[in-house]
């Protein structure tokens, strides 16, 4: 049953993402950027993603020490590392689209630098995860981690911001806001898209863990006999 | 005994163990005169305004003081003090904050040392603002500590703990490092706090705050399990 959802998910992004990608492809170009306008309907769904991807980890990770229930422990790993992906993706397509316009592939502004600390952070956790070998303290060192870089996140942007921006200001959600309304569809189109293949890729990944914990109590249960 | 009773024998004891062999300080405070003079190599100090000197000062304490953070759980390892400690009748807050403090006042002493080190290698006259700049290090510190004692705990058993240490460290410490450079490296230069740095001010204590609560309230689950 669980592998037909997500059969069924996971057909469903692939056909979402290919007729956006159809729709993006007929778009005019934008006036001032040209073609390179259009890496926006992936660089920002990815960026929204991966914030998904982190409150739903700080949300297992409470979960956790709360329960101490160990399939919380498996969501949070597995999501955290789907985000981590989908943030790198960001981070990669944003730094193509300014090497086109500013001519640079990168530059230390606020968002840039605070999504690459964002990054930095979450590959922490999961260099943390490989160094702890017992599973309890794993988990828990894991959740309690997740949760002081979840804190520190809003910290790092707004210091950052105060530092310095060079990013082009938000289009969506705001009022200098100037994104025609039919492609503001295609760009939540596109995020759904994303989500969905978020959701099969954490869900395999998710299966993953958790035969993982099967192999080792099964390994603990042949080394006790 | 009352909390604070509690921190405070704690912290005294974690002193005495440090001043007797006072392994974890010498250690900091050479690699601080080491980076300093690695630094001087790298500007040439005419060239460089000093407010850039007074910034590089806090990426000398954050490094050199990372090494008697590390110590400060590893220190329990041997003959299994940290079983002792977390089995005797005090709170994890009551531990986490004793041992803060000892890292604390340690650190303080390393930077008080390298201050004026710092003002005979590069000419600067830091101590015009002599109490407010105090203020940025106790704050600073504090942030510095705070993070690392509880990444320490962490650490404490596991693989490669000196290389994660800091790895972890670094970017959660972030917004506070920010804040404290901006602050340092105006105060060492005679500027003083106005209406444009306060902001930093406010992220110091904000941070300083946030991250001493969010440990106290996590610390048990990282003591205990």
């Amino acid at each position: 049953m669980r592998d037909k959802i997500l059969y069924v998910l996971g057909a469903l992004a692939i056909l979402i993402l290919a007729r956006d990608l159809y729709v993006i492809a007929g778009l005019p170009q934008e006036a001032a950027q040209g073609a390179i306008f259009k890496i926006i309907f992936f660089h920002v769904p990815a960026a929204w993603t991966a914030i998904v991807a982190a409150i739903t980890a700080l949300t297992m990770s409470v979960q956790f020490l709360r329960t101490k229930d160990f399939k919380y422990d498996a969501a949070a790993v597995a999501v955290t590392e789907v985000g981590l992906a989908f943030l790198a993706a960001n981070l990669v397509t944003g730094s193509i689209w300014a090497r086109v316009i500013w001519g640079i592939w990168w530059t230390w502004d606020v968002r840039l630098t605070s999504a690459l600390v964002c990054w930095l952070l979450y590959a922490g956790y999961l260099m943390l995860r490989h160094a702890i070998e017992e599973p309890t303290q794993r988990a828990t060192f894991a959740a309690v981690f997740s949760i002081l870089a979840f804190l520190d996140v809003p910290i790092v942007y707004f210091s950052i911001r105060w530092f310095r921006t060079q990013h082009p200001a938000p289009v969506f959600l705001s009022s200098n806001g100037s994104f025609p309304a039919d492609w503001t569809r295609v760009l939540l189109s596109n995020w759904l898209g994303l989500l969905l293949l978020a959701i099969v890729m954490t869900a395999i990944r998710l299966r993953q863990e958790e035969s993982q914990r099967e192999i080792d109590s099964l390994r603990r249960a042949a080394h006790a006999m | 005994m009352s909390f604070a009773r509690l921190v405070l024998v704690v912290m005294a004891k974690d002193l005495r163990a440090e001043l007797r062999t006072k392994e974890a300080l010498n250690a900091s405070l050479a690699f601080a005169v080491v980076i300093l003079v690695l630094l001087s190599f790298v500007i040439e100090s005419d060239d460089v305004p000093q407010k850039a000197l007074g910034n590089l000062l806090w990426l000398v304490f954050a490094f050199a003081g990372t090494l008697v953070l590390n110590r400060s759980f590893a220190r329990e390892v041997p003959n299994d003090c940290l079983d002792a400690l977390v089995a005797a009748p005090i709170s994890g807050a009551a531990l986490f904050l004793g041992k803060a403090l000892a890292s604390f006042l340690l650190v303080l002493a390393m930077e008080l040392v390298a201050l004026p080190v710092f003002g005979i290698f590069y000419n600067v006259r830091w101590a015009q603002q002599f109490w407010p700049l105090m203020l940025v290090t106790v704050l600073g510190t504090w942030g510095v500590t705070v993070i690392g004692t509880v990444f320490s705990a962490l650490t404490v058993n596991i693989r490669l703990r000196e290389v994660m240490l800091p790895m972890l460290t670094y970017p959660m410490l972030l917004p506070a490092l920010l804040g404290a450079m901006e602050l340092t490296g105006d105060l060492v230069t005679g500027t003083p706090i106005g209406p444009d740095t306060v902001t930093w001010l406010k992220l110091l204590v904000g941070f300083d705050v946030l991250f001493t609560a969010a440990s106290v309230t996590l610390i048990e689950f990282i003591l205990v399990g």
